[in-house]
């Protein structure tokens, strides 16, 4: 591997590095660019796509948090956001500290079987879902996301933190034990602080999964003002064959970054939940 | 921790708290309490509709109405005769297969790429896994500019910059490909799309298995003189095998449970040529509003994913012996 330092690997990598970060980030430089340019000149066919032909703008930047629900979406997401978080929370722990502590053998197989429900994909199940979130009267409200979100993180969350408790030293909490609390004490006092890596995790990976979904929040919520941000924007930001191209790149690249970053800085942890704990991302 | 214990010996306990204290220290039972919630919660949002689904698919329920009448397989016969089912079920199946294999290759070049050390690397890193970290709707929408019929910027750079696009030339007479208005095109986009996404992911999750393979095995290959790419394939991609099979099983099942690239890209069109099972099932069964279609064509779902989790559970009995 000493030969990696010579120039021909060099060359090598870098010119492998460019290929896949165009291949992976051209469609967001694209929409950065596009955000600002004028209509005069992103509209005509052999203007430079790439290059400001005519000074940039920030009128469609405007258009878009001022004439657009975008806001709205976006505090549609964040509110569905933080309930999925709590609920997933309120669910995966207690689940994930059961499967990987108080539960014997059957208890590792449930934890697969539960994984496994992880694997379920919404298509399979949005139409009677949507026939039961119609039958709660829950049509058009975000409580039918906040419903229904956590049957797709609540299985990877519980096998993400059960991981978590498994590699903390049973010893630990025996030691709790022993000096007179019960087994909630011990979990709440001494589990649950050492955990908090693997309980952040669980927060970064429900939160980004309740703005990706998007065939729950296209069938249980068709009124625009209830709409979260993944359909939101695709659906309401195009009047009717008109696309806003501007606005409509400069909304999907707004959430684009942010989440793209925080998901950068968690992204070994979710690694080790994908591979069912067999790496150490 | 003191101050339970000062608590304890201070009051004397009744019968009822004693009682909860036993309980409280039975792991059985916290056992059964702490994952009874989360139990029932599956069962009553995960396993109640999948049951409701197949209930469905033998009724004639609608949206407009909603009693149950028992059909039998009237719904499997009427799909089956429609002719947007054929494209729906193949697509299915071409789309997920062929950007897996889209997937494989390049997510093992960039795997070996990341595990590089190079300058700006956490950087690098951010960008290649932006497809897999956006919303897939919203980072589909910049595939919908790529691909827009009159003012799309890989025409540009066809047209302007190699000169391949427009009257007179290799791909001409027109100005525009219309990537998304031409059967071929429109499926070789939405194939694209997907291998854009899924790549990063499966990249991650097979990098985590080359940094966990052993120094010493690497230092053995050395010692042997074996070169990169010799080390690469008869040491490395052996032992990453079972990383590299539980990403592909991901990737698999994200991409054939997805509707939402088609959806953005194509609404299935032109005509069929791009329908897949999801998005139909999401026009019978929701703007069709025959619910009882819609989840009839979902369930044809069910068997591939039902042989991935058997694979799965397989690969997870065996890590367990390892």
């Amino acid at each position: 591997m000493k030969d990696v330092h010579s120039i021909r690997p060099r060359a090598a990598l870098w010119t492998a590095i460019v290929f896949f970060v165009t291949f992976a980030a051209s469609p967001f430089l694209c929409m950065i660019l596009t955000t600002f340019k004028d209509s005069a000149d992103l509209y005509r066919k052999a203007n430079n796509p790439f290059f400001y032909n005519t000074p940039p703008t920030l009128e469609h930047l405007e258009l878009l948090f001022n004439n657009t629900p975008y806001l709205r979406f976006i505090s549609n997401s964040l509110i569905v956001g933080v309930a999925v978080v709590l609920i997933t929370l309120l669910l995966a722990i207690p689940a994930a500290y059961a499967l990987a502590r108080l539960t014997g053998r059957w208890g590792e197989r449930a934890g697969i079987l539960i994984f496994l429900v992880y694997l379920v994909p919404p298509t399979l199940l949005f139409i009677p879902l949507f026939r039961m979130v119609v039958w709660l009267g829950l049509r058009n409200n975000l409580l039918a996301l906040v419903l229904t979100y956590p049957t797709i993180s609540v299985p990877f969350c519980t096998w993400l933190l059960m991981g978590f408790f498994k590699a903390i030293p049973r010893e630990l909490e025996e030691a709790a034990l022993v000096d007179g609390q019960h087994r909630i004490g011990a979990f709440l006092r001494v589990i649950m602080p050492l955990s908090l890596p693997g309980i952040i995790s669980v927060i970064v990976f429900t939160f980004t999964l309740t703005l990706h979904e998007f065939i729950y929040a296209m069938t249980f919520i068709s009124n625009s003002d209830q709409r979260t941000i993944s359909v939101g924007v695709p659906t309401e930001l195009v009047r009717g064959d008109v696309f806003y191209w501007q606005s409509l790149l400069a909304a999907a690249v707004i959430v684009a970054i942010p989440v793209g970053l925080v998901y950068n800085l968690f992204l070994n942890r979710l690694v080790q939940g994908f591979t069912m704990g067999a790496v150490k991302g | 921790m003191a101050s339970v214990e000062s608590q304890r010996i201070a009051g004397v306990p009744g019968t009822q708290t004693r009682q909860l204290a036993s309980w409280l220290d039975n792991s059985r039972i916290v056992g059964i309490a702490f994952l009874l919630p989360a139990v029932l919660y599956i069962v009553l949002l995960v396993g109640l509709p999948f049951i409701v689904a197949i209930l469905f698919s033998v009724t004639d329920v609608t949206v407009g109405d909603t009693s149950l009448d028992f059909v039998g397989l009237k719904n499997f016969e009427a799909i089956l005769s429609m002719e947007a089912f054929q494209y729906a079920l193949a697509n299915s199946f071409k789309f997920t297969i062929i950007s897996q294999i889209g997937v494989i290759i390049l997510a093992n070049i960039l795997s070996i790429i990341l595990t590089q050390d190079f300058r700006g690397k956490w950087f690098v890193r951010f960008l290649l896994i932006l497809p897999w970290a956006t919303p897939i709707s919203l980072g589909t929408i910049g595939w919908l500019w790529f691909f827009d019929s009159a003012f799309s910027p890989i025409d540009w750079i066809l047209r302007e910059v190699f000169g391949l696009l427009g009257p007179g030339t290799l791909l001409g007479p027109a100005k525009n490909i219309v990537w998304l208005g031409k059967p071929h095109l429109a499926q070789f986009a939405v194939i694209m799309v997907q291998i854009w996404r899924m790549t990063p992911l499966a990249a991650v999750i097979l990098m985590a298995g080359l940094t966990s393979i052993p120094q010493d095995i690497l230092d053995q290959a050395e010692v042997d003189g074996s070169r990169f790419f010799r080390t690469l394939f008869r040491v490395k991609l052996p032992l990453i095998l079972p990383i590299m099979i539980i990403a592909v099983l991901f990737s698999t099942i994200f991409t054939f449970g997805d509707m939402t690239v088609v959806f953005i890209l194509t609404r299935g069109g032109p005509v069929y040529y791009t329908q897949i099972l999801p998005t139909w099932s999401f026009f019978v069964g929701i703007q069709g509003g025959s619910l009882a279609q819609g989840a009839a064509i979902a369930l044809f779902l069910f068997p591939l994913l039902l042989a991935v989790a058997i694979i799965m559970l397989r690969m997870a009995r065996r890590m367990e012996v390892n």
